[in-house]
């Protein structure tokens, strides 16, 4: 009956576990447009740091990331302090001094500015990652197109009139959609089928989207920068519980003895 | 060491409790795995308890910074991250566990005669635990925080006359706003924990007035050894509290896993949308409840009327409550029960299940549907046993346990 409800024990847990843990709730994806994977590595600090680079050249100015410090970017993605100011802090404090590294990544565009300029405040992007997902981060990074009809001249499949400009485009280049018809039962429906370049880019297409996974990279790592540390430590709590089990099965077994 | 227990003892019942309620608490002896749910119970409501302690240390409870202050704990406090993850997978834990725990009592018939008043403070306690949760769930201050409780809210506008009167009164605004926000984390870290560890003591003490059931139903007490003792029974300590403390690393492991590597749960934990902080003007496109409350969300949306479904969503709950006197079957365990009671069980369990799953689906005809068909084999169950359980043709019950 023990040994019985033991393994009933690990059974049950087992399936519950499972089927708590099993599906996945896709993010909202945007526009009805089928998520790229994104070529994303977690612990790849090489990618990371030229992840953090694209950010500060491209994101971090318009965008802030203002739950997250500079100096944790530092330690975590193992750059010096300096390294660290040089990449990513141009702005001065208040007095006249320049921004310390301890500080918050925040930006002095304020959201009034950005209505005049954009239509739409600049949103945070400390936390996009995990509010939108690594893969649409990626495969909107990668769909814009030249939209003449849109005020900043691009337009996104992703993300449908996006106030935002196609910052990237000089790297990316710049692309039109291609449609296709396809029959949904007697309805025919325009689907995306992909993007034809029409004029080039610095970098080649698969430059740029290695350049994208870096970029998405450190935008997972931003939106979760303990991730790392927690798995680490997952390992070593799962195996001190593995030992535990051991003797808290045999101490429980040593008093049952004499019970039948 | 001695005389200081006699001096405690002489002024403070010290020994007599941990006897009557621990050292000579006769269970028992063939508990099985449905029966660890109870002590782990306890368990999640101190882990809840103590994490949620260090989390009032940096969380703020303002409309205008609770979110931001959520993150800060995420990234700036140490070990922040792990008290919040240990917290909202907490959350969740409470829910598996006491759900597990209702079931075991539902399979063997703990509600009974005379246990009737433990099934009854069981049932407050589940009550409180969902309120608890529920306003738990503001306090991040996300998009689902924010609209989620706007929906949950709008519900009691459904009633008539009063309704509106009445949200207006929760919410202390015309929106859900810092007014909400800072009465919601009044009740949730005073109020309803204070509420939840009354009734849990209530839960025992009943508990322990009247005995254990266990998976043969059989009453333990009615065979008794010339001292006294149950012979069927043996001490909760250590018997119980060595099988329990196996119990609990089982459970730890499990638990561990989804808090270290699934935190968010694919989104069902920790919302996507959850980490967008709340905006009033920016509906989320899909507004899920949580889990753990989602198979009366689906009976709610099975139902067209509004009023009708909330009534729905509140009898779905407050049927639960009656379980003692609906089921009129003098046989506790379903080991000894008929088919029909078997069947119906296991319907009722499977709706349960599946109207859970179909209130995280977009709304489509064939699921709204489904929702109908699910939820009236939910509440079929209450009157199947009704109807059935008086004369029902069941096993002879033994004298005495079975191992």
């Amino acid at each position: 009956m023990i040994n019985n409800s033991i393994k009933n024990t690990f059974v049950t847990l087992f399936v519950a576990a499972t089927v708590l843990l099993t599906p996945v709730m896709a993010p909202a994806a945007g526009g009805g447009v089928e998520l790229l994977d994104a070529p994303i590595d977690i612990n790849d600090k090489e990618s990371l740091r030229r992840g953090a680079k694209a950010f500060a050249d491209y994101c971090y100015s318009c965008h802030a990331a203002s739950f997250m410090r500079f100096n944790r970017i530092a330690k975590d993605l193992e750059m010096s302090e300096d390294e660290v100011r040089e990449m990513m802090i141009h702005t001065r404090g208040k007095k006249g001094d320049p921004t310390k590294i301890g500080e918050l990544m925040k930006v002095s565009m304020t959201d009034d500015y950005a209505k005049n300029a954009f239509g739409t405040a600049v949103p945070d992007l400390s936390l996009t990652a995990r509010a939108r997902g690594a893969d649409w981060v990626y495969t909107y990074l990668r769909s814009f197109y030249v939209d003449p009809y849109r005020p900043t001249g691009f337009n996104n499949t992703v993300f449908p009139d996006v106030g935002m400009p196609h910052v990237l485009w000089s790297l990316q280049g710049l692309q039109e959609p291609v449609y296709k018809t396809v029959m949904h039962g007697n309805v025919e429906v325009e689907e995306l089928e992909g993007f034809e370049q029409i004029q080039a880019g610095a970098l080649s297409r698969v430059e740029y989207d290695m350049f994208l996974g870096d970029l998405t990279n450190f935008m997972v790592y931003l939106a979760e920068p303990v991730q790392v540390e927690r798995r680490s430590l997952g390992w070593k709590v799962l195996l001190f519980l593995i030992v535990f089990f051991g003797f808290a099965y045999a101490l429980k077994k040593e008093y049952w003895k004499d019970v039948h | 060491m001695g005389n200081l227990l006699g001096w405690i003892d002489d002024r403070f019942p010290l020994t007599k409790m941990w006897n009557e309620h621990l050292a000579q608490y006769y269970a028992p002896k063939n508990f099985n795995f449905w029966y660890f749910f109870g002590s782990l119970a306890l368990l999640v409501l101190v882990i809840q308890i103590v994490s949620g302690i260090f989390l009032t240390m940096h969380y703020k409870p303002d409309g205008a910074t609770a979110f931001a202050s959520v993150e800060y704990i995420m990234r700036d406090v140490p070990y922040g991250w792990l008290i919040r993850y240990i917290h909202s997978t907490g959350a969740t834990a409470f829910f598996v566990v006491v759900y597990l725990h209702m079931l075991r009592g539902l399979m063997y018939g703990s509600y009974k005669k005379p246990r009737e008043l433990i099934w009854l403070f069981g049932m407050f306690i589940y009550l409180a635990l969902m309120a608890e949760a529920f306003m738990g769930y503001l306090l991040p201050w996300g998009q689902m925080s924010y609209w989620g409780a706007q929906v949950i809210i709008s519900l009691f506008g459904a009633i008539p006359v009063i309704g509106d009167d009445l949200t207006l009164w929760i919410r202390g605004d015309f929106v859900i706003g810092d007014a909400t926000l800072n009465r919601f984390f009044a009740l949730h870290v005073i109020a309803l924990p204070f509420v939840l560890v009354f009734l849990v003591i209530a839960h025992i003490i009943a508990l322990h007035e009247v005995g254990s059931n266990n998976p043969d139903g059989v009453e333990i007490k009615k065979t008794k050894d010339a001292n006294g003792i149950p012979l069927d029974g043996i001490p909760f300590h250590p018997y119980y509290s060595v099988k329990d403390i196996v119990g609990v690393v089982v459970f730890l492991f499990f638990f561990s896993i989804v808090l270290f590597y699934f935190p968010d749960g694919g989104g069902y934990l920790l919302e996507h949308a959850n980490f967008i902080a709340s905006d009033p003007l920016k509906t989320p496109e899909h507004i899920a409840p949580v889990w753990y409350f989602t198979p009366f969300y689906a009976i709610l949306r099975a139902v067209p009327d509004k009023l009708m479904g909330v009534g729905a969503m509140f009898a779905a709950i407050a049927l639960l409550f009656f379980m003692p006197w609906l089921d009129r079957c003098k046989v506790k365990s379903v080991r000894y029960r008929s088919a029909i009671y078997k069947v119906n069980l296991t319907v009722f369990v499977i709706s349960f299940v599946v109207l859970g799953w179909l209130a995280m689906q977009p709304a489509t005809p064939t699921l709204t549907l489904m929702s109908q068909i699910f939820s009236f084999l939910y509440f079929a169950f209450f009157v199947v046993l009704f109807v059935t359980s008086k004369n029902e043709s069941t096993k002879p019950v033994p004298e005495r346990v079975t191992s």
